[in-house]
């Protein structure tokens, strides 16, 4: 009874309302008065009067380009008159730096020899030895596009202890510094109280500058790279992750923005923090500041200190980093501070507040969709800026600051190999990361144009461009004993990889000492099988991005390896939805043995997982390419070597890659007819040597010191077909050969 | 642990209970509100629409009706553009201001006709078309104002998109004479064809203070990065021509080079390359034996063949698009309008929009120097990669080209999202084509993350009345160790729920509806749902797979007491 009236009521004022609007809406003052002033001749809401006389076109039709400049100027001297005349302050790739020198032998790093008794700062030290050991190093100065000194220019504050002495002699004395041409300096540092000047104090002629706090009005856009300013403590390889563990909704914390550090009184970048009290609320904007640095506050000291300095001991930065939503970030004496990645790495979205700061990386970050960035003229209106960011923009821009952090900044290595790349994108222009790779997960580090500058072909970009991956896969079987008998599993392989619906093509990779053997004594399949010879039948080649290889989807094998065609179809419908992981058989896992202090291998049946062998599992081509291309030579020598663990690397790779676990599939667990008790009649399986597992928990301790942290995670899912087991007919089952086996 | 919550299907009641008399009164109050507002409404519209009506055809008004101002010799100049400007240092943002909407405010100067002393105008065209289009658009869109006491930014009404028409000194004397000239703080100009004979700069030649620059041809040397915008130059041919969009994929030539007015270094490099390749690489030149004008600029030649141009760029997958005497070429619109691959040589030149648009996934920059290579750079490109160029390039032209109007709304919202960056458009919102925009599934929780146990987990409960099975979810789901908080919602209006002890409650009516799901109307009723929720999104978000997730040693011979979960699958 009630309600039925309440439900009329409510019909009869949303019909009412209908009608207002569609009779042309509800007239406010404001637009009545215009309505007024309209009927003298005057239109405000078209301010612009529409002209009826004939405009004459921007341009004639027969006047597209100026015949004169046929005849008189030669673009390619107008090219060489650019290239003289751009230098010093104006100074771009294509006047001050030599593309000549990097088209012979590609991108390649050449760091000058150290000299006696030059000191160099751990951090220096840090970015040449991530130089030095990086896949763009050349020792051999005629190969190299690109130069980095081995003097230490980082700290160029002439009252610093790290501050070098004459380098200006010493770089005009360097018999290859060629004006600084194709040179890269690192500088954290630059200028002193009272000026803080962005000079270097030595003339760094046409090279390029890798700088901290460097800004907008020096910053020699698509030349110079901008740094972050990073801490002696900051790790050279590795790095800590970011803090944020996992996401929280509604996002908020417990504060909304902190901010903790020094205030000048006086002089450059003081105002913006002298003026942060005006904000501070003591509740959720608690913006705090100290007057005690340096060894005579006491006398500049003004009459807020005693007060702020003692607001500021009652709050603990730590505490307050962790709790915040967002963090402020002003300006210091320089236009950078360490707050900066303090913030990204605590996963407090930073607010800018650095008038002028071209922000780190920013020729490929785009920062917005990680930071705020404010202005230090409208401070003020801070709070009610970041208390206006909807927090379903909150989230996203605290998952950014997280993907940012661990991609570009927690170490110095990930510092320099993006700095690096950054150049290597502006030598190999048409073959550059676009702004996706950069900004999205993995990022630039990972996603190497040298493969493809296609986005669809990498295996991470497919929901975001809403494309899905080839329904097909290539087969690839690593083969290392002689055809003997035809009863071999490599045949029996042949014929079951070789049904299934989704195989295009199957490559066997011949790594055996043994002449290849004639075309007929492979047995006959639908799809055509290439067979490749090794050529120097080394255990890494099985991962090399052969040109064969044209669907995104690789099936590796091992050549003694047991699968059905059912097991193959199961197993590759799974990958199509997580085209990006490893999908697989036989999985295997890693554990901390704390007794030895060192990471352990173990093959058991455990309760999870966290690599799956390349014996028998379907990944992206991609990961052909960066094995090949991204592992240093050391690692992929020493798998080489030992003829083994290949495939431990491998899941190391591509966890590294996406930080998440493989993927097994259904409850087999022995795929080798070595370890199902049948002794083929092939040679012992390299499996049963005792010595093959002691290697592979040595491989694993050395791979995890490279990575610098160990980037396996572990699963405890597996997939199975849905009806997998259920007591349901057999024939409603549509991969019920894998319940037989 | 047990949070109970109350909550109707039908929505919050709107109207909560109340007394008969206050009903009467507040239905009596909202009966008079309304018929008033219906009463305002009705006075205020009609009257108003018949005026209106009679506006537009009267109210045609003539560019030589605008103020005659005269410019004294000595008027001042402004200085020319530095360099170092920036948004912090030579653009006043106190003007724009905290906006709720996060949007700047636009004003126009009324259109005023320039003359030096002698009468002679400062410009030889006076206001183009186009100049007359782009400021048309900006006063129709929401960026406008018509009060200048609030705008954050000014557009002159002098027409600088063409400098060869300008006389320079008098046009930097008439910026200077605006009356909230200031400097030039916060006044946009748009330029797109800069510089002349013979040197033709790189930017607009016309001394213009702090104003900020809408130029098309900026080179790397001119451009203030993050105060200017780079635009495209305006094609005529956008408005002329209509070229349906063609699905991308292979074309019947592979290069393809129509300009007309090409240095003949260039031209000689790319007859060279015409000979090497063939058929793949057609080379076109203006028809010699067709008289100037507008027809002889919608037809190219090859050794006497005549095509249509612009169609013919249909035909091709990639598009040379070469510098000319200046960067900027308007051929590149035409190009991008035919969803052709611009082939773009013009070193050091700063691409369209380049702030926003990832011209990476639209285009091949070349540098000049390279030109013979560029079949093989070209070959090298992935076919999908080639046909997600001609679908971006065809996106990039409909969007941010193919008219006055979104140059100019464009260039606005560039500066808007400087100004408001935490409001900026995203990466997507820019550069996805509305294809991609449908098809792609963005997460919002897109960091790879395996949280941790500890914080574990909510339950939430829907019950109706059937307390019995409620209970035994409760009891079952509370020996889980990871359960944080359960959260049971009561859906039944017509009954509180339970109190006290809620273990000794019974229900007398429940009956058992198990097999719920066997019911003929619910599977049909279900089945509509998701044809109704598949209309609303337009597309099917929901995908098949065929796998499950199970426990690594799921129905493993292995001893049950050493997995992790021994009793899935048990009931």
């Amino acid at each position: 009874m009630q309600a039925k009236k309440r439900y009329l009521i409510l019909l009869s004022a949303g019909a009412s309302l209908v009608l207002l609007f569609y009779l042309g809406g509800v007239e406010l003052p404001a637009a009545r008065s215009r309505h007024d002033r309209s009927r003298h001749g005057y239109r405000p809401d078209q301010p612009w009067p529409h002209f009826s006389d004939p405009l004459q076109p921007l341009l004639a039709w027969d006047h597209t380009d100026t015949e004169e400049y046929n005849l008189h100027v030669s673009p390619r001297q107008k090219r060489d008159v650019n290239t003289s005349v751009y230098k010093g302050k104006r100074c771009r790739m294509d006047s001050c730096f030599d593309f000549g020198l990097c088209q012979r032998n590609g991108f390649k790093v050449y760091v000058y020899p150290q000299q006696k008794g030059e000191k160099i700062s751990e951090s220096y030290q840090n970015i040449l030895s991530t130089i030095e050991g990086s896949r763009f190093y050349t020792s051999d100065p005629g190969q190299a596009c690109l130069f980095v000194l081995s003097l230490d220019t980082l700290d160029r504050d002439q009252l610093s202890p790290q501050y070098v002495h004459n380098l200006k002699t010493k770089i005009q004395n360097l018999p290859l510094w060629n004006d600084g041409r194709n040179h890269l300096i690192f500088n954290l540092y630059s200028g002193t109280w009272p000026d803080y000047t962005e000079d270097l104090g030595f003339d760094i002629g046409q090279a390029m500058l890798a700088k901290a706090s460097i800004s907008t009005e020096n910053f020699r856009a698509n030349f110079d790279v901008s740094i972050p300013l990073f801490s002696k403590e900051h790790p050279r390889t590795g790095g800590d992750r970011g803090f944020l563990k996992y996401n929280s909704i509604p996002p908020f914390r417990k504060y909304m923005l902190v901010f903790k550090g020094k205030r000048y009184l006086t002089g450059i970048g003081s105002d913006t923090r002298n003026a942060l009290y005006h904000v501070h609320n003591a509740e959720d904007v608690v913006l705090l500041t100290t007057c005690k640095h340096g060894k005579d506050w006491q006398k500049h000291k003004d009459a807020r200190c005693d007060k702020d300095n003692a607001e500021y001991d009652k709050y603990d930065y730590k505490e307050m980093l962790h709790n915040s939503t967002f963090c402020l970030v002003p300006r210091g004496r320089r236009l950078g501070s360490f707050r900066f990645l303090e913030a990204l790495q605590a996963a407090c979205v930073p607010v800018m507040l650095s008038n002028g700061w071209a922000l780190p990386f920013s020729e490929i970050i785009d920062w917005n969709t990680a930071a705020v960035i404010g202005d230090e003229r409208l401070l003020l209106q801070i709070p009610t800026t970041v208390r206006s960011i909807h927090q379903d923009k909150i989230l996203s821009l605290r998952q950014q600051t997280q993907f940012l952090w661990e991609a570009y900044f927690s170490s110095v290595e990930k510092i320099v190999l993006t700095t690096l790349e950054i150049i290597q994108d502006r030598v190999q222009e048409h073959g550059s990361r676009s702004s996706l790779m950069w900004n999205s997960h993995p990022g630039g580090l990972f996603t190497l144009p040298q493969y493809s500058a296609y986005l669809g072909d990498f295996p991470f970009f497919y929901a975001t461009l809403g494309i899905k991956p080839l329904p097909k896969f290539t087969a690839v079987i690593h083969a290392v004993s002689p055809l003997v008998s035809q009863s071999q599993p490599i045949l029996k392989l042949l014929v079951s990889v070789g049904k299934s619906q989704y195989c295009a093509q199957i490559v066997v990779l011949w790594n055996c000492d043994k002449p290849l053997p004639a075309k007929h004594r492979w047995p006959a399949t639908s799809v055509p099988v290439i067979v490749i010879e090794g050529e120097n039948k080394v255990m890494s080649s099985r991962f090399l991005p052969y040109d064969t290889i044209v669907t995104d989807a690789v099936l590796s094998l091992d050549e003694d390896t047991v699968l059905s065609t059912t097991e193959v179809d199961f197993a590759f419908t799974v990958w199509q939805s997580f085209p990006e992981r490893i999908v697989g058989y036989p999985a295997r896992s890693h554990f901390w043995d704390s007794n030895k202090e060192r990471w352990g291998y173990t093959s058991k049946w455990t309760n999870d997982y966290s690599m799956v062998l390349t014996g028998a599992a379907i990944y992206h081509r991609y990961y052909h390419h960066l094995y090949t291309n991204y592992l240093p030579t050391s690692l992929k020598s020493m798998v080489d070597q030992l003829a083994n663990c290949e495939d431990i690397l491998m899941n190391f790779l591509v966890s590294a890659v996406t930080k998440l676990p493989p993927i097994k599939v259904t409850q087999k667990k022995q795929y080798k007819e070595t370890m199902m008790g049948q002794v083929g009649s092939s040679r012992a399986s390299r499996w049963a040597d005792p010595d093959h597992f002691a290697q592979r928990q040595t491989c694993m301790n050395k791979f995890a010191s490279w990575f610098g942290a160990m980037p396996l995670v572990h699963s405890q899912m597996r997939l199975d077909p849905v009806l997998f087991k259920d007591q349901v007919s057999i024939l409603r089952k549509k991969y019920r050969d894998i319940e037989r086996l | 642990m047990y949070a109970t919550g109350k909550y109707t299907s039908r929505g919050p009641a709107l109207i909560p209970r109340m007394k008969t008399k206050h009903r009467i009164y507040y239905i009596t109050l909202f009966s008079v509100v309304l018929l008033g507002l219906i009463a305002t409404g009705m006075f205020q519209f009609w009257p108003h629409s018949i005026e209106s009506t009679a506006d537009w055809t009267i109210e045609k008004r003539s560019v030589h009706d605008a103020p005659l101002i005269h410019l004294p010799v000595s008027s001042p100049i402004p200085e020319r553009g530095d360099l170092s400007c920036r948004m912090h240092t030579c653009f006043d943002v106190y003007r724009c201001g905290y906006n709720p909407k996060n949007r700047i405010k636009v004003y126009i100067y009324p259109l005023q006709k320039f003359v030096d002393e002698l009468g002679v105008p400062i410009s030889s065209t006076g206001l183009s078309r186009e100049y007359n289009d782009l400021l048309s658009a900006i006063s129709d869109s929401d960026f406008y104002t018509d009060d200048v006491t609030r705008a954050c930014l000014f557009i002159p009404s002098i027409d600088v998109l063409n400098q060869n028409s300008l006389r320079i000194r008098e046009t930097a004397q008439a910026f200077a004479m605006l009356p909230r000239w200031d400097k030039g703080m916060n006044h946009l100009l748009f330029n797109m064809l800069p510089g002349g004979p013979p040197d033709y700069n790189t930017a607009l030649d016309v001394p213009r203070d702090r104003a900020l620059l809408a130029g098309g041809g900026f080179s790397t040397w001119t451009y203030r990065q993050g105060y200017d915008v780079s635009i495209p130059v305006y094609s005529p041919l956008s408005a002329d021509v209509e070229l349906p969009e063609r699905q991308p994929g292979p074309r019947r030539y592979f290069i393809l080079s129509s300009q007309t007015a090409i240095h003949r270094e260039y031209r000689g490099e790319l007859e060279r390359l015409k000979e090497e390749n063939g058929e793949a690489l057609l080379l076109l030149d203006k028809c010699t034996n067709l008289s100037q004008g507008a027809a002889s600029a919608r037809k190219r030649c090859y050794k006497g063949q005549v095509y249509d141009y612009p169609q013919i760029l249909q035909e091709s997958s990639f598009c040379v698009v070469l510098r000319g005497a200046r960067l900027g070429q308007a051929a590149l619109s035409d190009v991008l309008q035919a969803g052709c691959v611009p082939i773009i040589l013009a070193d050091s030149y700063i691409l369209p929009f380049s702030e926003v648009l990832d011209w990476k996934r639209a285009s091949v920059v070349i540098p000049e120097e390279k030109l013979s290579e560029m079949y093989s750079i070209l070959k090298s490109i992935p076919h999908r990669q080639v046909e997600e160029m001609q679908r971006q390039a065809r996106w990039f032209w409909e969007a941010y080209f193919s008219s006055m109007k979104a140059i100019g709304l464009t260039t606005l919202q560039i500066i808007n999202d400087r100004i408001y960056p935490y409001a900026a458009r995203t990466y997507e919102q820019w550069n996805n084509p509305p294809v991609v925009k449908w098809a792609s599934v963005n997460s919002p929780l897109f960091l790879p993350l395996i949280p941790p146990r500890a914080p574990g987990f909510t339950a939430v409960v829907l019950t109706y009345d059937r307390v019995e099975s409620l209970f035994r979810v409760i009891t079952e789901i509370s020996k889980v160790p990871s359960l944080a908080k359960l959260l049971v919602v009561w859906n039944n209006q017509n009954k509180s729920p339970p109190e006290g002890n809620l273990k000794k409650f019974k229900c007398p009516e429940c009956t058992a509806i198990d097999g719920l799901s066997l019911d003929q109307t619910h599977m049909v009723e279900r089945s509509e749902c998701i044809n109704k929720f598949a209309s609303v999104f337009g597309t099917m978000p929901l995908k098949v797979v065929e796998h499950r997730a199970d426990p690594v040693l799921y129905k493993d011979d292995f001893p049950e007491k050493l997995k992790s979960f021994p009793n899935i699958g048990s009931l």
